[in-house]
């Protein structure tokens, strides 16, 4: 894979979306404990870390699908503050709006079982953005034909391997034309044999400069897709780097621990080429 | 008994068959007004602001704690001294819509709690409503969940039109009452309006079969 050269060149120097100071507790648990990031046009990142260090509700903050209980977010033209006890909450047509630019794949697929395929992927466009039945199925054919399941478009989800299913899913995200995209750990629920056409789609879009954060498991995936890597650590962003040198290189003894119990061949994780 | 059966359908099928249109009728209105007090139950039930919950909790708590005989003496009966007099049909259907809607409401909230979370996020991340997210995604879902409990509900509010004999609508119970007290036959006339249960009974339970082989195909 070769597209992190590519797609260093398609980042801008305009952050498009930042959090400032962003925190999340439930009850006692502070599960974020002051995130501030920004990210630019054109980024790819991948955010790695232990299971409880906070990633995957970092990334439901940014979409709003956790309301932050701190700290500000910037996004186009949103700006949010979050005050903890404060009642001021992102009102419901702000939530809906936000959501529409910033698109989220889960790791459980979450298609709806009593839609075909290319309902499950024109829905959102029609009844969301309001494009017209014709223009969404278009659309969508197109985008079924980009991911090869263009032949599965009257199928039911039930009828569709995992990894098919969650690039469904991932069309279904691309359908509302987002800016950025959310992956959280969409590869987890994936047999082996079905994580590289998930990753492979989520390579080209990088290399085609969609601006994605993605929280995950593969190691190698994370060193050779991104152009930036996150990794977290009891709800702080311990490391923040190039890719090749947060994972080929740790500097910290938590990354090293970390990599260590993840990934299972050492060597395959070497400075990358 | 039946001895002389094709005198007797000529005699008493006429009044048979409009009894039988009231139980269908009665049966379809009450149906339509418990789907509504179901759902409204069922969604007050989860809803955000207490009060709605408390009259939602309330609501489900006394209909299936009280006969449904008693319900419909309420309303038919009582509600007058309230001023608000309704004829024996409309009484009827109310008391009894309302009542099988604390029932529908209950299978209505066990379907929604049976929908992965993830249906829920997948809506709402791609922007929609929570109204339009309900209406075009969970429901649906629901809606197959719970189709034989719905059914069965179907089949209990027929069964139960027979309680509104007691406050004079002629359905099909009133009807034989009224025929054996003049025939004195009592066995013959119970057991035709039995018949006549059971065939719309039956029905339904087709009905349901068939929806259910249409819903399975993306199961």
């Amino acid at each position: 894979m070769t597209q992190a050269a590519h797609c260093d060149t398609g980042a801008s120097a305009q952050p498009m979306l930042s959090v400032n100071g962003l925190r999340k507790s439930y009850g006692q648990l502070e599960v974020l404990k002051g995130i501030s990031l920004s990210v630019r046009e054109g980024e790819v990142i991948s955010v790695i870390g232990a299971s409880g260090s906070g990633k995957s509700t970092f990334l439901r903050c940014l979409n709003l699908m956790e309301t932050p209980s701190a700290g500000h977010l910037e996004f186009e033209n949103f700006s949010l503050d979050f005050e903890s006890g404060a009642r001021r909450q992102p009102t419901s047509r702000q939530l809906c709006e936000l959501r529409t630019r910033i698109g989220m794949v889960f790791q459980s697929y979450n298609l709806w079982p009593h839609k075909t395929v290319l309902e499950n992927v024109i829905e959102a466009p029609i009844h969301v953005r309001k494009m017209s039945r014709r223009e969404a199925i278009e659309q969508a054919e197109g985008l079924l034909g980009r991911i090869g399941l263009y032949e599965k478009r009257g199928s039911y989800p039930s009828k569709l391997s995992g990894g098919q299913q969650q690039r469904v899913a991932i069309a279904r995200a691309l359908a509302m034309s987002p800016k950025v995209m959310l992956f959280d750990e969409v590869t987890s629920a994936l047999d082996p044999e079905l994580v590289g056409e998930v990753l492979s789609l989520m390579s080209s879009l990088a290399a085609e400069g969609m601006t994605m954060l993605i929280v995950t498991h593969e190691m190698a995936f994370a060193r050779d897709v991104g152009t930036r890597t996150l990794f977290f650590d009891q709800g702080v962003v311990a490391e923040d780097g190039p890719p090749a040198e947060i994972i080929g290189n740790p500097r910290s003894d938590r990354l090293r621990q970390f990599l260590r119990r993840v990934v299972h061949d050492p060597a395959q994780l070497g400075p990358s080429a | 008994m039946f001895v002389n059966f094709w005198e007797d359908v000529v005699e008493y099928g006429p009044g048979f068959l409009a009894a039988t249109v009231v139980v269908l009728g009665v049966t379809i209105a009450s149906i339509l007004v418990s789907w509504v007090c179901g759902l409204l139950g069922a969604l007050g039930k989860q809803s955000r602001f207490a009060p709605i919950r408390g009259v939602a909790s309330f609501y489900v708590w006394f209909i299936r704690g009280t006969p449904t005989l008693v319900q419909v003496f309420i309303v038919y009966f009582g509600m007058p001294q309230i001023g608000i007099k309704l004829s024996p049909v409309v009484a009827g259907i109310i008391a009894l819509g309302v009542s099988s809607g604390a029932y529908v409401a209950e299978t209505i909230r066990a379907g929604l709690s049976a929908i992965p979370k993830g249906q829920f996020e997948s809506s709402l991340a791609l922007g929609m409503t929570r109204q339009g997210m309900m209406i075009r995604i969970i429901l649906p879902q629901v809606l197959r969940i719970i189709l034989p409990s719905l059914t069965n509900e179907a089949i209990s509010a027929v069964k139960n039109t027979s309680l509104l004999s007691t406050i004079t609508v002629v359905e099909l119970t009133l009807f034989a009452q009224l025929m054996i007290a003049t025939t004195f036959r009592p066995f013959d006339f119970y057991i035709a309006a039995a018949l006549i249960y059971l065939v719309i009974t039956s029905v339904l339970s087709q009905l349901s079969a068939f929806f259910e082989r249409r819903y399975a195909r993306f199961s």
